[in-house]
């Protein structure tokens, strides 16, 4: 019973609580994430955003959330009803569980597996099922159509995506996400060196969480609203919350390959004091404003633009790269053991 | 005792899925199955500690295989009526061809002699697993001793790429098409005005 409860019950707790740590805070950021959304596209476009709930309305994100909870589940004649129910379901899990192989600090790592960028890579893939799914299930033509587009636009991004994450993992020599952040303390951060890729991982994660310019599958223009377009309350609220849980998720991953995760820019006193969790969450609060930043400025794609630039720019780009950096390292023996 | 919970969650689940993907109507639905199986199959890979293999099941089958069936499949105008029709019709046949694939199969392994240097082979991985990760492991096999073999898989997919684009590529001069070049050639002067916007003042 002794052996029961140290070998098995009581490691179950611990991780219980330790996903409830991460997922919890979460949410709360993903809600605030809304809020800083309204609140940063409002000022970049001379309006107020949200001020009415709340000091700085500040409770916006809680009454939006009360909202959806208390509105109708309607799901539509002619669905599929459990491929309807499942979709947002999975698209909200999948945004949940890429966070289990985050390094959010040295050594504070739900999961610290070898593979860490592979799984991420493999969930970041998954997060097309969700959206293909809820545009097939609908049974309606604009949900079809959203899905359609998703699909491909989304396994378009992920291969230079793909080869972007390589020419990381060549400069680290590691596949474990603690250590590559810990590689770029004993060098540099990974941006400084592989600045124009970059550049194109953040375009990529714009099209792969399927922001704005890049939002085509939900087009409010020409498909209403795209794969979500016959969802209501908390079915429709999974599928939004998956998608800001997304955002976070995907800029989390540009942090640790290439902004160095929870280390501080410069290794002396005053920045060293400083947790390095409050670095990591800077960091990722810098990517996420480049999202909120572009959508606000950008004008959204045309879907033969979209499909171009993925594979006719980013893929040779980063393909070429890929071969560059080993070339380079090889050249001046640097690779890692 | 966990590690044999779950290998009996995924193997059962797994079973299961490939049933259903045979035996459900509807081909959206069978596909779905497909992937779930796919993904118990890359449990069993973890469990049995290859996690490198078992994550490139997830990003290849069913991160982009799975999601082109999909793509393909849900376009099908499903006749859900006629899809319950021909069981009984196309049993006998199916029947038939099962049974002699069972045969065949049964004939196979009553006559199975496995080579003394396979087992060497398969006994000495090089490097030793107990030092090195599976990623490691694989990538030392594959670019050193395998790497002729693994090059000509390389060239047979990148041949079947350029045979389906050449089959299903037609270009029809009746498009017209965007010249990104000549567009972001143009001058400045040509496209764009900066105008001083006085707050609340309009042009």
């Amino acid at each position: 019973m002794a052996e029961l409860w140290s070998g098995t019950l009581w490691p179950l707790i611990i991780i219980v609580a330790q996903i409830l740590l991460i997922v919890l805070p979460l949410l709360g950021a993903v809600a605030y994430l809304t809020y800083a959304e309204r609140k940063v596209i409002g000022a970049m476009q001379m309006r107020r955003g949200p001020n009415v709930v709340g000091p700085f309305g500040l409770f916006q994100p809680i009454a939006d959330g009360v909202k959806l909870m208390l509105k109708e589940t309607i799901i539509p004649t002619g669905a599929d009803r459990p491929v309807f129910i499942l979709a947002p379901m999975l698209t909200f899990i999948l945004a949940l569980i890429g966070w289990a192989v985050i390094p959010f600090d040295s050594g504070w790592v739900l999961a610290d597996i070898n593979v860490g960028v592979l799984y991420l890579l493999a969930i970041s893939g998954l997060g097309v099922y969700g959206i293909i799914m809820a545009g097939w299930a609908s049974n309606s033509r604009y949900a079809l159509l959203g899905g359609l587009r998703s699909a491909a636009q989304m396994v378009s991004y992920e291969i230079s995506m793909g080869l972007i994450i390589i020419s990381v993992l060549v400069t680290a020599g590691t596949l474990n996400l603690s250590e590559i952040v810990e590689a770029q303390g004993n060098g540099m951060w990974y941006f400084i060196p592989h600045f124009p890729m970059f550049v194109i991982f953040i375009v990529s994660i714009l099209a792969e969480t399927n922001r704005a310019p890049f939002d085509l599958p939900e087009a409010e223009a020409e498909l209403v609203s795209g794969y979500n377009v016959e969802y209501s309350a908390m079915t429709f609220a999974l599928f939004f919350l998956g998608e800001y849980a997304n955002m976070i998720l995907m800029s989390a991953i540009a942090v640790v390959l290439f902004l160095g995760g929870w280390l501080p820019p410069v290794d002396v006193a005053p920045f060293t004091w400083i947790p390095g969790i409050i670095w990591f969450a800077l960091k990722i609060c810098l990517i996420l404003f480049i999202f909120l930043w572009a959508r606000a400025t950008f004008p959204r794609y045309r879907y033969d633009q979209l499909m171009r630039l993925g594979w006719k720019v980013f893929l040779p780009v980063s393909l070429v790269w890929v071969v560059l950096t080993a070339g380079v390292l090889m050249a001046f023996d640097a690779l890692p053991a | 005792m966990i590690h044999a919970l779950t290998f009996y969650l995924f193997a059962t689940v797994g079973v299961v899925a490939a049933l259903m993907v045979v035996t459900s109507r509807n081909p959206v639905h069978s596909v779905l199955w497909l992937i779930l199986a796919f993904f118990n199959g890359a449990g069993l890979f973890v469990l049995m500690g290859a996690e490198f293999l078992a994550m490139l099941v997830v990003v290849v089958y069913v991160g982009a295989v799975a999601v082109l069936f999909l793509f393909v499949v849900m376009m099908l105008d499903i006749n859900m009526i006629g899809l319950r029709e021909g069981l009984l019709r196309y049993l006998p046949i199916g029947a038939a061809i099962a049974i002699v694939l069972a045969v065949e199969v049964i004939a196979l392994f009553m006559d199975w002699t496995m080579a003394p240097e396979a087992m060497s082979l398969r006994a000495a991985p090089v490097p030793d697993i107990a030092e090195v990760t599976n990623t490691e492991a694989l990538g030392n096999l594959i670019y050193t001793r395998y790497v002729y073999l693994f090059q000509i898989a390389g060239l047979i997919l990148f041949v079947a790429m350029v045979g389906a684009i050449v089959l299903t590529l037609r270009v029809n001069p009746q498009v017209r098409r965007q010249s990104i070049a000549t567009q972001i050639s143009r001058p400045k002067s040509e496209i764009l005005a900066v105008e001083k916007v006085r707050s609340r003042g309009g042009i």
